[in-house]
Formats: C-alpha cells, structure tokens, sequence
C-alpha cells in the first residue's frame, strides 16, 4: 500500500531523514518509534505531501506523490502533531470546510454525521474549537483524517499531551481503523507501539535502526536474556549454585534478596533455578524472565545508533 | 478552491476583521464624501476617491494579514497543503476572499452616487469608471500584502511591513521628485500607482490602467505561490 525508498531530507547541514526504505501492506497498522527529533514527524510530512523529499520516493497504492500529488493525497487522511484546527469555527463547521476541501465524494451530512459518532464528537457539533479540551480537539483533528474514508490514515504522536483515559480510548480507535483502513502513527511511547501496531520500525537520527513484527519485536531484539529472581537463603550458595547451571553467564546480587542471573539466548534456566534453589533450600518468593525491558531495548538501539555517528 | 474562499469569507465575519474594516472604511469614504460634496457643494466624487487611497493602503493590510501568516503559526497550512488542492487553487481561494471583503466596501460609493443623484444629476459612466479604479487598485494592494503575509510567521509583521509599502507606494512622487537622477525618476514614474490611480477619479478609462494593475496583481499571486512551493523544497 505505502512504498518508500531511499527517503532522504537535508536541510541545510542537517540531515533530518536519511535513506528510510520501508513498505506497509494493506491493512497494516504500522507503529513509528523514535526519540523526539529522530526524523518521524519529516518523514510523516514527506509521505502526505506537506514537504518534498530531497531525493527518494513514496508511493501509494500505485501513485507517487510528487509526480501525481492531488490523486495520492485523495487517498491519505492526516494528523499532524498539532492538529490543524480553525479555532474560530465550530466542529461541525470545520468538518464540512475539510470535507469540502478534500473534496470527498460521500453523501456530506450523513458522512460527517457517521465520524462524528465514531469519534464520539457528535454532541459537540456546535462548539468552538477554541473553547474545547485538548482531548477533544484531537478528537476533531481525528475526524478531519477520517474524512472520505482514505485508504491509508497517517498519525503523528496521536495521544501527546491527553489524559490515561483518552489515551486509552484513542488506542482503540486506532487498533479498530486498523481494521479498513492502512494506518502508520508515530510515538515516542513504546509500550502504547508495541500494545496497538502489527509492526514497528524505531528510527534514530534519521535512520531505521530496527524493523520488527510486534510481538518478535522483543526476541529480534534483544541480545541476552536476562532472569529476576527473589529468593530467601544465604546468597553465597545461591549464587555458586546457580552458576553451576549449563548457559548462564553471570549472576548478579541487586538487592537484599534480589538476584539478576544473565543467560544465553535460547536457553531457559528457570526450571533449573527452581532446582538448583531446592538443593540449596532457599525459598522462590519471585522469578520473572523480565529479559532486557522493551524499554532498555529501544534505548540502547537508539543510543548505539547515536554513537555510531559521532 | 471555493472550500477556501468560503472559509476565508466566513472567518472575517466570525471574528471582529471584516467589521472592523467595514466601519473603518464606512467611516473615512462618509466623512470625505461630506467634507467635500456636501461641504464643498459637489457632485463630482473625485476628491473622495483620492482621498480613499490613502485610506486604502492602511486597511487592505488588516485583511491579508492573517491569509497565509496566521495558517503558518497555527500550523493549519498543513491540512491545507496535504489536502487534494493545488497552490495556485488555495493563494485563488484567499485571494477571492480578501477581494470579496474589499468589494463590500466598495459598494459604499454607489451609495454615495444614489445620494448625490437627489441632487444633481451624477455621471453615471464616471462613477461606474472610478468605481472600477478602486477595485482594481484594491485587487492589486491584496496580491501585494498576500505574498507579504507568506513570507513571514507573524501577522503583525506582514500588516506592519504591509503598511509600510502602502506609505512607499503613497509617497512614491514625494520620492519622484526628490530624485535628481532622470533614468531611476522615469522607472520610478513608471510604477507610480497614484498615476495609473489618478486617471480613473478622473473618470478616463484607459487600458493602460486597466493592465497595470491586473499584471500587478498576477505578478504578486505568482510570487506567492513561488514562496510557499519555495518552503515545501527547502
């Protein structure tokens, strides 16, 4: 659905995105990871059309945004960071200034009435924007995407700023656009990529440092694997014991009766642990194969890929 | 582009702009038309005309200001430049808008024409030419601040600098005649838009006029395009 090849920005000195391929199929919900100012909202803003590239091409579903901009924008709803509110108009009004503006083809009050629903706005039809909620003005930044129903629907850091409930309820939208609809959404929240998107891809520093199925994200990823382990007992015996154990590789003390134990990939110790805490009679309170967090994962691939440069 | 025109309209009249420029304009055309044909015992609305250029110059830079600076600071440019709609279709749309919004000021003098013909018989074909003169002189004072509002983030800025090339353009034979050098006074003369101006409160229609100002006009809409296509590469 969504092709991008060899994607390059510079300005000036500054190289915002540099050489990003990737493809979306259709129907995928395509999570876009990175610090702030690794290059996703620039690449979002190349693939919509807001900027050009300075070399690379996007395509979608079949037509390239330079050579045909107005057909390949029919088919893309965004949201960009700030959403792009008038906020001297009303819901309703502005919703029918961009359904006229992308001119959709859609029968206008019963369309505009069916997203309203969708994103539960369709009690505030005739507030001001500028007197709603900044839940709520995401939410009419979300309609204006949803707008014509496009085939692919492109989000930038959709929940910044919006309160745990919110954030969970935009959650949900997303996962069910996914559904019809091609989506890519940017965040710098792993956690909310990894629980929403089919697929990730992290960038750093304008450069794609990981591109993974969700649910591999973590096993691709990660290096060694890492045990938590709470146990009662003298910790000289508990340590000497579990090093016994064929595929660990260290053992760490990290609290009074907390114990990392680092293991090789592909290994599973934990029922030798439970063993080896027999024979030395000390009791399991906890063991978690809590491996590398996705969180130290995301850091350490964005640091590395940061000190590459350098 | 109509989607833009009309949003362009309905925000002049949602906030206090179109108003404001409305009663300013009312206000300045109606005193003058007082002074000088009541006053002065006229029918010939020349002298207003003249005096309405001054005007002019201060308020077309309260309409524009906004146009293309204020999308860029609230960043709604972004749902405009990645909707289907093309350059040329969206500086149109605000454009139009803008010039919408002078129109309705200038329907005033027609009034004016109506009242002066309880009392004396007004030229109709002289009206009509002046009438065409403002318009044209508004279009292309429009095109001008509308490309000074795409090079800048700040509406205060583009009215600022747009008020500051309107005095430019007032003074420009002030500026004329202090200049001792023939080659720059000819060029200057040239594109002194009080002399293609003059001509119409006179009520002479002359296509030279007529020209001046439209490719004025399309020249500084061209300009705008170019800024903004400009900003996407850059």
């Amino acid at each position: 659905m969504i092709e991008v090849k060899n994607l390059t920005k510079r300005y000036g000195e500054i190289t915002a995105v540099d050489g990003i391929s990737f493809t979306v199929d259709t129907g995928e919900v395509l999570g876009f990871l990175g610090p702030n100012g690794a290059g996703k909202s620039t690449t979002m803003n190349i693939i919509t059309g807001y900027i050009s590239s300075t070399s690379g091409t996007v395509t979608v579903d079949g037509s390239e945004i330079l050579s045909e901009p107005k057909k390949t924008k029919q088919k893309i709803g965004y949201l960009p960071e700030i959403p792009p509110l008038y906020t001297d108009m009303t819901v309703r009004k502005y919703l029918e200034f961009m359904f006229d503006l992308k001119r959709v083809k859609l029968p206008k009050k019963e369309h505009i009435d069916e997203i309203m629903r969708l994103v539960s706005l369709d009690k505030h039809g005739k507030r001001l924007i500028k007197n709603l909620s900044k839940g709520f003005r995401q939410r009419v930044g979300f309609a204006q995407a949803l707008l014509g129903n496009p085939p692919v629907i492109i989000l930038d850091e959709p929940t910044v700023g919006l309160d745990p409930k919110q954030i969970i309820e935009i959650r949900k939208l997303i996962k069910s656009l996914g559904k019809k609809h091609t989506v890519i959404f940017s965040s710098h929240v792993l956690s909310e990529i990894s629980a929403t998107c089919d697929r990730v891809i992290i960038i750093s520093d304008g450069k794609i440092v990981a591109d993974a199925k969700a649910d591999e994200l973590y096993s691709v990823l990660s290096g060694e694997q890492k045990l938590t382990l709470t146990a009662e007992g003298g910790s000289t015996e508990i340590i000497s014991e579990i090093q016994k154990i064929p595929g660990v590789q260290q053992v760490k003390k990290t609290g009074a009766e907390t114990y990392s134990v680092e293991y090789q990939k592909g290994a599973d110790v934990r029922r030798d642990v439970f063993s080896a805490m027999v024979r030395v009679g000390a009791s399991i309170l906890e063991m978690k194969s809590g491996d590398e967090s996705l969180e130290e994962i995301y850091l350490r691939l964005t640091e590395q890929a940061k000190g590459g440069k350098e | 582009m109509s989607a833009i025109y009309k949003r362009e309209l309905s925000g002049f009249f949602s906030s206090a702009v179109g108003y404001v420029v409305l009663a300013v304009f009312f206000f300045f055309s109606g005193l003058f038309f007082y002074n000088y044909c009541f006053l002065g015992d006229t029918a010939s609305l020349a002298y207003v005309y003249a005096n309405m250029f001054y005007i002019i110059m201060f308020i077309i830079p309260i309409i524009t200001m906004k146009s293309f600076a204020e999308e860029r600071r609230q960043k709604t440019d972004q749902a405009l430049l990645t909707s289907p709609t093309s350059l040329t279709e969206i500086v149109l749309g605000k454009f139009f808008g803008a010039l919408t919004l002078y129109g309705m000021c200038c329907l005033i003098f027609l009034v004016y024409a109506v009242v002066i013909s309880f009392f004396a018989q007004p030229q109709w074909s002289v009206v009509l030419c002046t009438f065409l003169g403002i318009f044209l002189l508004g279009a292309s004072m429009i095109a001008i601040n509308i490309f000074i509002s795409s090079l800048t983030e700040s509406m205060v800025v583009a009215a600022v600098i747009g008020m500051a090339a309107g005095l430019v353009i007032d003074m420009m034979s002030y500026f004329i005649s202090s200049i001792s050098i023939d080659w720059i006074a000819n060029i200057l003369q040239k594109i002194n838009f009080l002399n293609y101006y003059t001509n119409f409160t006179y009520g002479i229609l002359s296509l030279v006029d007529v020209v001046f100002f439209l490719s004025v006009t399309g020249l500084f809409l061209f300009f705008t395009v170019r800024v903004l296509e400009r900003r996407r590469w850059n």
